[in-house]
């Protein structure tokens, strides 16, 4: 695999969630009923990132929980290497939330299909709203995403990896393409 | 850390990394029993079957609460009522459940290597749950799941298991366990009931309750196994009672927050009196719990390494 081009750096990352933050708190009128859900891994930083951000703009924190969509993804049953089960941490109620949930990457959708399942497991949102730092396209099932921190049109040959400070060590995003 | 066995036989087998995986994803199954829904479709589609030779309630049913909260479908077979009672052989009752297409067998067998027998034998996974004086993998699982819960770590503690050593399939497990993660492991029993050369594996052994209490993070209390060998010389209940039986009296000497287990079902006033089986330093009943979550993470694994291999 050869690098091919940092997409966003540092400070690009900051402003798109940031900027994400200030539709966030727009599209649902402030942060009444509003909570927020990162996918795990990095989905889950993001998440934490959001809450801070939204924290700053309006003064009120909101419930931040993680999701693990191991158990509930549809090639669980292929041999593509083994998932390791991680934790699930959502100790507020969802129900007649509005739920904002928060992956790094929007590729084929399937994560997020898995996500919802795994969600209306928990309770019934009033609403759930998907937030993706990056939405590189190749939709395989009718999903997409309220607020995005960048499109990159990507083929199916490149790799799109999203590194951050608390797994990487570094904030930036890099397209890749495979050899 | 990937996981390869299709098999979960005993602890004997599995190396210390493989033992902290199944307590890592055990720690993430946890949660799904908190949950209003209490289910995940890890294994939806899959089929398990209960095989179990000898009596067990808890271990059966906590296995078929692990697996329908994982969504595979769970047969039970009781052998009393089998073809079995017909004289099949243990092998060909395992090849007609694996020609059902089934993908799990949980065993419980009153032979020793029954297990390992049978997943030689067959393709599909088998999962150990107890054969005779062996190993018992997942109730030492749940044992150490729950230690490391309450206490943060395994490596370095002092952990004793008193009874009846010689009979325990559940003693066998934790120590292999245990000392695999660095547990200092003191057995205590009567003389009678400790296994010739059971230093080999690495434990200390005692006859004196008292001494061993004084520096035990967590004692393990086994079950008197008067039905496992009609020959074998008991010592009398109630002498039993008084040298080793776990009391209010007898922890007063112990450390103040030590750890009291037991795999069940209890003798109460044989093993432990019901104050001690109740009171503030016993986790039984959370190692109940404890219980499916670290089956759950094993049918779990097992069925993806068989996966894998397809």
């Amino acid at each position: 695999m050869k690098q091919k081009a940092k997409i966003l750096d540092k400070e690009a990352i900051n402003r798109s969630v940031m900027r994400i933050a200030h539709e966030i708190i727009e599209k649902n009128k402030g942060t009444v009923d509003l909570c927020i859900v990162g996918i795990r891994n990095r989905g889950v930083y993001i998440a934490k990132r959001l809450a801070e951000c939204i924290k700053k703009i309006e003064g009120k924190d909101i419930s931040a929980g993680a999701l693990d969509i191991t158990l509930y993804r549809d090639d669980l049953a292929l041999a593509s290497g083994q998932p390791l089960v991680r934790k699930t941490e959502i100790d507020f109620d969802i129900n007649d939330k509005k739920l904002v949930l928060v992956d790094d990457v929007l590729y084929t959708g399937r994560t997020i299909r898995a996500a919802l399942d795994a969600l209306i497991d928990f309770g019934r949102p009033k609403s759930i709203q998907l937030a993706v730092l990056v939405d590189r396209g190749h939709r395989e099932l009718p999903i997409r995403a309220d607020f995005v921190g960048k499109n990159i049109p990507t083929s199916k040959q490149e790799i799109v990896e999203v590194h951050l400070e608390e797994s990487d060590g570094s904030d930036e995003v890099l397209i890749a393409e495979k050899e | 850390m990937l996981w390869t066995k299709k098999d979960l036989l005993g602890l004997e087998y599995l190396t210390p990394e493989e033992i902290e995986l199944i307590l890592e994803t055990a720690e993430s199954f946890k949660e799904v029993s908190t949950r209003e829904i209490k289910k995940v479709p890890a294994l939806r589609g899959k089929t398990a079957v209960n095989l179990f030779y000898e009596p067990s309630t808890r271990t059966r049913v906590s296995f078929e609460v692990a697996a329908k909260r994982l969504s595979a479908d769970v047969i039970n077979i009781a052998t009393e009522t089998s073809s079995v009672r017909k004289g099949e052989t243990l092998i060909d009752t395992g090849k007609n459940i694996q020609a059902l297409k089934a993908d799990i067998i949980i065993m419980r067998h009153n032979c020793s290597g029954a297990a390992n027998m049978l997943a030689r034998a067959l393709d599909i996974s088998v999962v150990n749950a107890g054969d005779g004086w062996h190993e018992h993998p997942t109730q030492a699982l749940l044992d150490i799941f729950t230690l490391k819960e309450k206490l943060g770590k395994i490596r370095g503690l002092n952990v004793a298991i008193v009874g009846d050593i010689a009979h325990s399939r559940v003693a066998r497990s934790n120590i292999w366990g245990l000392t695999k993660l660095g547990a200092n492991v003191t057995v205590c029993a009567p003389e009678m009931l400790l296994p010739v050369e059971i230093e080999k594996t690495g434990v200390k052994t005692s006859s004196n309750m008292d001494e061993v209490l004084k520096n035990a993070d967590a004692v393990n209390v086994l079950r008197m196994q008067f039905e496992r060998d009609e020959d074998a010389a008991f010592p009398e209940q109630l002498d039993y009672y008084k040298r080793f039986g776990i009391t209010e009296e007898r922890l007063s000497r112990a450390k103040n927050d030590i750890i009291v287990m037991h795999p069940g079902p209890i003798n109460r006033g044989i093993e432990m009196s019901s104050e001690v089986a109740d009171g503030k330093n016993s986790v039984i009943l959370e190692q109940v719990t404890n219980g499916i979550a670290v089956r759950m993470a094993v049918l779990f694994l097992v069925a993806q390494a068989r996966e894998a291999k397809i």
